[in-house]
């Protein structure tokens, strides 16, 4: 039967050269514009002219110090990893517990709870920024990087809850059993039973909500509009727009700001792409 | 939902026999059962409250006054409704720029990313590579994203410049200057960003189509396309109808791409329904009207939800 099933595959199992050679095309697609980024962030100013797309012909690496201090890198890294690590750490404290009462604790009315929560998560930011804007200018919120962590925080929690609540549910909850009859309180529990287990949970949505951050844009465009705490983005933007002609300096910039997310990404693209793809997040 | 739970986890009074006065408040069974999870989602609830839900209350307020964002509301009704459907010409320019967005983002990324999924499923040696190193523009954020097509769709140094000098004239021009195209081409750059998202979903979906399916078309004598429309789109069509869902809700929200590469120009030609509130707001401080748009926005994407569950509710099965 295995034999015969083995010539019949030969026989009729379509070839996939053709399969390869599209999906060639599409990958160039894909990675050729970050390629000429690449080239051109190595490429002096004089041989961009010349050259704008190619491979650069003399490496010049001068680009990336003069772009760190040009583009005040240091200052605005800084402010985006602040935002990113209190944004995580908020939002899988806060989360975290949300999800394992709801999962475990049964509270009364935890499920209209989860309804509230979906519908939550259709409302747009353009519904209620006016007087979100409003209501965090009376409480001393825009401008202050403060601010932008709740917003975040807040706005990415539906998801956070939803993906820590489906990982706690896998748990199971003989575990905790086993710990309360020795004696574990609820945050005992959740302490040394829930969040060992669950930690893929929290990574994932931990890498959700930091690339999240680190990119976003429409918000930092909005709340923060005091230059000495420009998250990188709304920063590269005005910086590009200092330096529009010099795609040598722009594209170094760029480069030192996708290499963290970069290099996070492909060392934990499986758990990255899981955790993107659950629950149709868009950036 | 998949609850499963042994015990009631919740109880845990393996000594129920003890007079409850003698038990410290925060260990009676009214405190754990029904108090104490609330106090575990409280925090987050208030954030929540705060930033979406209470601003997204008071919008419909804010909608119904003239009002600068300082000072005095003057309560006016319906009128910046009356204003934004029957006078304000760059709303109705924007929602015709907004539905034009939706019907290509319905399109070009579903057709690339259906095609690309079905090629890479069956591909077993490199599938890995592929899939990690085609889903990269995906994590790329959307200023750099801009700033690499802004350079290479540059009239004077890009790919046009480099096709005109070989010459292909007609390529060389000022993608995102030009009325005519600038719409088109923002569209062009977003969706190189996220078509490969919808790869990555599609192509999870049919690696969970169970391959004897496919084997039996082939016993059956199914070309590669029928293949496809029998069993593939069959197989996937609960991820394609909520992707199809959620991106023409999306159509509705955009905002980054057309703000950094034209803010709406030239000329109004790539305005959103995005850019157009975001003026309004944050450019002209007219808060009250620029509440109206964000209910109408809202009300879109309301509607297009309501829409596939009235489809669902007719027994449409996706």
């Amino acid at each position: 039967m295995t034999a015969l099933r083995s010539i019949f595959k030969q026989g009729r199992e379509p070839s996939l050269v053709p399969n390869y050679i599209i999906m060639g095309v599409l990958l160039a697609f894909a990675l050729a514009p970050i390629l000429v980024l690449v080239f051109n962030s190595l490429k002096g100013t004089a041989e961009i002219g010349t050259n704008p797309l190619g491979p650069p012909q003399e490496i010049v690496w001068e680009n990336f110090p003069n772009a760190w201090t040009q583009g005040n890198f240091a200052n605005t890294m800084g402010n985006s990893a602040f935002l990113v690590v209190s944004t995580v750490t908020l939002q899988l404290a806060l989360c975290g517990l949300a999800a394992y009462s709801l999962a475990r604790l049964k509270p009364p009315g935890g499920n209209a709870y989860m309804v509230v929560l979906l519908v939550g998560t259709t409302i747009p930011f353009w519904l209620y920024v006016v007087p979100l804007f409003i209501l965090w200018r009376t409480l001393g919120l825009v401008n202050n990087l403060l601010g932008l962590i709740i917003i975040y925080t807040a706005g990415g929690a539906p998801f956070a809850i939803f993906l820590l609540r489906a990982f706690m549910l896998a748990i199971p909850s003989d575990l905790e059993d086993a710990a309360r009859i020795d004696g574990a309180n609820e945050y005992q529990v959740f302490r040394h039973v829930i969040l060992p287990l669950a930690w893929p949970g929290f990574l994932t949505v931990g890498l959700v909500t930091a690339l999240g951050v680190w990119s976003e844009y429409q918000t930092a465009l909005i709340f923060v509009t005091n230059p000495d705490l420009y998250p990188v983005t709304t920063s590269y933007t005005a910086f590009v727009g200092r330096f529009s002609r010099d795609w040598g300096l722009t594209s170094a910039a760029a480069i030192m700001m996708i290499a963290p997310v970069l290099i996070i990404f492909l060392s934990l693209q499986r758990r990255f792409i899981e955790g993107l793809t659950q629950g149709g997040v868009k950036l | 939902m998949t609850e499963k739970t042994t015990l009631d986890s919740g109880n845990i009074e393996l000594v129920p026999s003890r007079p409850q006065s003698n038990v410290r408040w925060d260990k009676r069974p009214f405190f754990r059962q029904k108090i104490l999870p609330w106090v575990f989602i409280a925090p987050i609830t208030i954030l929540y409250v705060m930033v979406v839900i209470g601003p997204s209350i008071s919008a419909i307020g804010y909608s119904l006054t003239d009002w600068s964002g300082i000072g005095e509301a003057e309560f006016i009704g319906l009128e910046n409704f009356r204003k934004l459907f029957f006078e304000d010409s760059n709303f109705r320019i924007a929602f015709g720029n907004n539905l034009r967005w939706m019907i290509f983002f319905l399109s070009v990324p579903f057709i690339l990313a259906l095609i690309a999924a079905s090629m890479l499923a069956p591909i077993k040696r490199g599938a890995m590579f592929l899939r990690t190193s085609i889903f990269i523009p995906y994590v790329l954020p959307s200023v750099v994203v801009v700033a690499i097509w802004r350079n290479l769709l540059s009239p004077r140094r890009g790919i046009g410049a480099w096709l005109g000098d070989r010459g292909f004239e007609q390529f060389n021009r000022a993608y995102f200057g030009n009325p005519d195209t600038a719409l088109f081409s923002i569209a062009f750059v977003d969706n190189w960003h996220f078509w490969v998202f919808l790869l990555i979903l599609f192509l999870t979906a049919m690696q969970s189509i169970p391959p004897e399916l496919y084997e039996a078309a082939r016993i059956d004598g199914a070309t590669r396309v029928q293949e496809f429309w029998y069993v593939t789109v069959p197989g996937i069509l609960p991820t394609l109808a909520f992707m199809l869902m959620m991106t023409a809700i999306w159509s509705f929200l955009v905002f980054d791409y057309v703000w950094l590469l034209t803010q709406g120009g030239p000329a109004g030609a790539s305005e959103v329904l995005g850019t157009f509130l975001y003026k309004e707001a944050f450019n002209r401080f007219e808060a009250g009207y620029a509440s109206a748009v964000g209910l109408t926005i809202s009300t879109f994407a309301m509607l297009i939800m309501g829409f596939v569950v009235f489809l669902r509710r007719r027994g449409v099965e996706i």
